[in-house]
């Protein structure tokens, strides 16, 4: 039992594992650098990092198997060595005191981009000059909003994550006065107006919709799009319920821009799907947007966007130039000027909440300390063996 | 003797190093050099013409030199002048590389009518534009990485065509037999032939001959503004902008409301006609007044315009190659006979090449005040000019020539992928807005540059190792156990700055893009670096590789650097995709094939290898 335990111990304490894992980890890196040609930088983080296994598909079917350790995996595996191997095998002693500083920077680093792969959150905001939001959009999940219009003074907001429209999941939700059933669900999907003398192409989705501008138009679903450049429009097709019985059957897409509105039990509602929403305790307004070039040149020189920071409570009423390498930071997101649109006169801010920024600062520092100490101990070693006497004695084990 | 040939040796090099500047001005009664000093705004950056000819003939033909079709060697700036302002004889010059067979076929031409077998002229090529034109336009539909090398060629040499006509609208109107007359005669009818275009306009009688000599002008020079490629007007010393410079043919259409001609067009107008006549102590006086207009004003970039004109003719890059070819030559010799004088001489003249490329990067740095690393070109300067820093070093500890040979093999090859690199354009590029930022191009581009450059370095030594100990007998015990530490005290250093560099890029991104790290291709190709770094050491320290083993791991290290360095710009993906290129991919993957053979060869049994004898006493 002992000798099971000691080489199960041995097996994770060893230096064999740690360049397996070392060399596991290269081939991961450059496997995830060649597929974002194919995934954008999003879908290679979700498939190969943030993952314990990178998934394929059995030839000729859609059955995910595991075919190479993923982040998490390789990861945990390093963590796991390294702290087995500093409890089992290392004594500290000052010679290594380098290495103990870089291996926990090495720690820390790993717990850092764990953190960091849970709890950093990616936003979008576009701005017209002029125009004022107070919240930002999400790249990538969409919602569906119902909301009861009917008091002008605000709207009441019900709003169901794709997820669970993808799960086809019924819901009933205590505001509403009717139960959602969602009938069918497009992650990507294009919508064309119905024309008569054509009939829908054989690819186009059967049509479900029975209420509003859904009668009018053919959904064709389309594969998912990783492309870091271009994102998923996802449609669905659902159906409201009421005690009485159904309200019909409408069509929601995020290529719709306007929301359809219908009135029922006494209230107007309007029914949209959209791109996730964060609400914000504060509102930015875009005054300005400038993007200089070089003299007679498309070269950029500078693209920047001068906001105005008005908080709800009134406490913060300010204007910030946001531009190249100066983003705004304030309230834990930091805005940076990630792009532009519509002739220079729409910015496109990437809005990023990452309560775990510090332990990379952190973790690099001890790491970098680690390193100039262990290799100047070796300088050091190095130099007093040259000047002891001309033949430097060769050293198979140093550190 | 033998003591004295280091010296010797460095004298002559340093003596070939100066040539240029003994060899003095152009050998011609104008004013070259003046000349080739004034001014221009080109790519937004105010460079020398001197700058502009060099590079122009860079990208047409990938050389400098050009000889006329009666034989005679033009300096750039003459070659540059006749464009400019003699087109008809400029069109007859053979100054546009075509080499694939079929764009030749194109334009119905045999290699046997080009000077040199591939180079051609204009007026060889014009009468087949059209079908070019068409060609590139195709080609335009695909993706610039996904062209065959037939639409690369035709993309490319439109390129080359369009800049050539760029150039000869940017002073002048080309086709203009007296250009002063014709300016005269523009400005005298400026009065009648606007009343006569108002007149026309309101539908009232009006002077035919005056309307359509002012649009027939105006339109010629309105096709100047907007294709002249040199932007040589300064702006009025009220503006606001002192970079807004302006085309001669923007300044010519200004003359309608001004009534006068711009003195800078007078100028030009006026080396035109001495240059044409040949006129030379006109064309110097021209020169040397309108330099003194703008003396007052632009005094720095003055100095720096001529400096860069004296760098040019320098060529300090191009001299340190030459210098590293003798320096690997003589190191290897060294290890066949002579090892103190030669090897001597090997690391003197590696440390002449090194402040050479030195000087060259600090010249560089100084004309853009920049950092020294700010597109792939100067990283390329860099890698090369590390590596060999650290050959000096490791040369100057050891004194067994094997720095030498390292530092020669790369300060070779970096300068010549630099050479190559520098043929589409100006390498002092003005930096995107992204990158724009010096404090970060200080530290983090440098230091992870430097990082480059050890693991590289750590490489070419193992390179070494393997080739003498399988193909000579001079790799004895000590020698082996001596690179041995030199890779391994090499891979150190190359942990460090690859770290730290890597470090602080990813600080650089949370600073400006709010996170740490992204997963862009040039931040996992730093992180590949790291972790090869780390997995040669750990494997050293657990004993798992001995010599011959680190040695390989170290040569791996050379597909790995490349590939970080240039394989993730072949991507074209991601934020960092500034050094965007989109051939050189086979050139990557024929080195990763060479270095994977070393490290096979490196793997043969001990019987293959003769030194195995000497070695005999070695790990």
């Amino acid at each position: 039992m002992s000798d099971l335990r000691r080489s199960f111990l041995d097996f994770f304490v060893s230096l064999k594992l740690t360049i397996a894992l070392l060399a596991l980890s290269i081939i991961l890196v450059f496997w995830a650098t060649l597929a974002q040609v194919r995934l954008g930088v999003w879908g290679v983080q979700e498939e190969f990092f943030r993952t314990f296994f990178v998934l394929g598909r059995l030839p000729g079917t859609d059955i995910p198997v595991p075919i190479f350790p993923g982040g998490y995996f390789l990861g945990g595996l390093l963590l796991i060595n390294l702290l087995a191997a500093h409890t089992q095998r290392f004594r500290f002693t000052w010679r290594k005191s380098g290495i103990f500083l870089t291996h926990a920077g090495l720690i820390l680093l790993l717990i850092g981009e764990l953190l960091a792969g849970l709890l950093q959150q990616d936003f979008q905001m576009r701005l017209d000059e002029g125009q004022t939001k107070d919240y930002s959009e999400s790249f990538r999940s969409n919602e569906l909003v119902i909301v009861d219009a009917s008091n002008p003074e605000w709207d009441d907001v019900v709003a169901v994550p794709e997820a669970l429209l993808a799960r086809q999941k019924e819901l009933q939700h205590p505001r509403l006065p009717f139960r959602v059933v969602p009938r069918a669900y497009y992650p990507n999907a294009n919508l064309t107006m119905k024309d008569p003398a054509k009939p829908a192409g054989a690819t186009a989705a059967p049509a479900l919709a029975s209420r509003d501008i859904g009668e009018r138009v053919d959904v064709t679903p389309l594969p998912i799009t990783y492309r870091d450049n271009e994102r998923n429009l996802p449609s669905a097709f659902v159906e409201l319920i009421g005690p009485e019985g159904s309200l019909g059957t409408w069509l929601v897409s995020t290529m719709m821009v306007q929301p359809q509105s219908f009135d029922y039990a006494g209230k107007t509602w309007r029914l949209q799907m959209r791109f996730a929403r964060e609400q914000k305790p504060f509102a930015l307004t875009l005054l300005d947007f400038s993007h200089d070039r070089y003299a007679g040149t498309e070269i950029p020189k500078n693209f920047s966007s001068r906001v105005r920071i008005q908080a709800e409570d009134g406490s913060e009423d300010r204007e910030v130039l946001i531009y190249m390498n100066n983003p705004l930071r304030y309230q834990g997101l930091t805005f940076y000027q990630a792009g532009f649109d519509n002739n220079d006169r729409t910015t496109v801010f990437q809005v990023v909440r990452n309560p775990s920024w510090v332990l990379p600062y952190v973790a690099c520092t001890l790491m970098t300390l680690g390193l100039l100490i262990q290799f100047s101990i070796h300088l050091v070693g190095f130099v007093r063996r040259r000047s002891a006497g001309g033949t430097a004695t060769p050293s198979a084990t140093a550190a | 003797m033998k003591r004295f040939l280091p010296l010797l040796a460095l004298a002559l090099a340093v003596a070939y190093v100066a040539t240029p500047f003994f060899r003095g001005k152009p050998r011609s009664e104008f004013d070259l050099e003046g000349f080739g000093k004034l001014p221009v705004l080109v790519n937004g950056r105010l460079k020398p013409m001197d700058t502009v000819a060099r590079t122009s003939l860079l990208m047409f033909q990938g050389r400098q030199n050009i000889t006329t079709p009666s034989g005679e060697r033009l300096h750039p700036t003459a070659w540059l002048l006749d464009v400019l302002f003699r087109a008809e004889l400029a069109d007859r010059y053979q100054h546009f590389e075509v080499v694939h067979p079929d764009v030749l076929a194109l334009f119905q031409i045999k290699e046997e009518d080009g000077a040199g077998k591939k180079r051609f002229s204009y007026a060889q090529l014009s009468p087949r534009l059209a079908e070019l034109d068409r060609q590139a336009q195709l080609a335009a539909q695909t993706e610039a990485q996904l062209r065959n090398p037939f639409q690369k060629a035709v993309v490319d040499l439109r390129e080359h065509l369009v800049l050539y006509n760029r150039l000869k609208q940017s002073l002048i109107p080309p086709d203009s037999k007296d250009v002063l007359a014709d300016y005269q005669a523009w400005v005298q009818g400026i009065d009648a032939g606007v009343a006569a275009v108002r007149a026309r306009e309101q539908k009232q009688p009006f002077d035919e001959a005056a309307a359509n000599a002012i649009l027939s002008s105006g339109q010629k020079f309105e096709f100047m503004a907007n294709m002249g490629y040199l932007l040589t007007v300064a702006p009025p010393a009220s503006a606001a902008d002192a970079n807004a410079w302006k085309p001669v043919g923007a300044v010519l259409l200004e003359t309608i409301q001004t009534r006068q001609l711009h003195p800078t067009a007078m100028a030009y107008a006026g080396l035109a006609v001495s240059w044409r006549m040949g006129q030379p102590e006109q064309f110097n006086t021209i020169v040397k007044l309108y330099r003194a207009t703008l003396e007052p004003r632009y005094t720095e970039r003055l100095v720096k315009s001529d400096f860069e004109t004296r760098f040019n003719t320098a060529a300090p890059f191009y001299h340190a190659t030459v210098l590293y070819v003798i320096v690997f030559l003589l190191a290897v010799f060294s290890w066949l006979l002579f090892p103190q004088a030669l090897g001597r001489s090997a690391l003197y003249l590696m440390a002449l090449a090194w402040l050479l490329t030195t000087a060259g990067i600090a010249t560089r740095m100084w004309l853009e005040g920049r950092p020294p690393v700010t597109n792939l070109y100067s990283s390329a300067l860099f890698v090369g000019w590390g590596t060999v820093g650290l050959c000096v070093i490791l040369e100057v500890l050891y004194r067994n020539a094997l720095g030498s040979a390292a530092g020669g093999v790369v300060g070779f090859c970096t300068l010549i992928i630099a050479h190559y690199l520098s043929l589409s354009g100006d390498t002092l590029e003005m930096m995107r807005a992204v990158l724009d930022s010096n404090f970060w191009l200080a530290t983090h581009v440098v230091i992870v540059t430097i990082g480059y450059s050890a693991t590289y370095l750590a490489g070419f030594l193992g390179l070494i190792y393997v080739f003498r100990g399988l193909f000579t007998r001079s790799l004895d015990a000590r020698t082996a156990d001596t690179l041995n530490r030199m890779v391994y005290g090499i891979i150190c250093f190359a942990t460090l700055f690859s770290f730290a560099g890597t470090v602080l890029g990813g600080i650089w991104a949370d600073q400006s893009w709010g996170r740490f790290w992204g997963w862009d291709p040039k931040e996992n190709g730093a992180l590949i670096i790291v972790l090869w770094n780390a997995l040669i050491l750990h494997a050293r320290w657990g004993g798992l590789v001995r010599t011959r083993g680190l040695m390989a791991l170290a040569i791996f290290g050379n597909i790995v650097t490349s590939w970080s360095w240039f394989g993730t710009n072949m991507l074209g993906i991601g934020l960092h995709s500034y050094g965007f290129m989109d051939a050189a991919f086979y050139a990557l993957l024929g080195f990763a094939l060479t270095q994977l053979t070393a490290i096979g060869l490196a793997n043969l049994p001990q019987r293959f290898w003769r030194s195995r004898a000497a070695l005999a006493g070695a790990r």
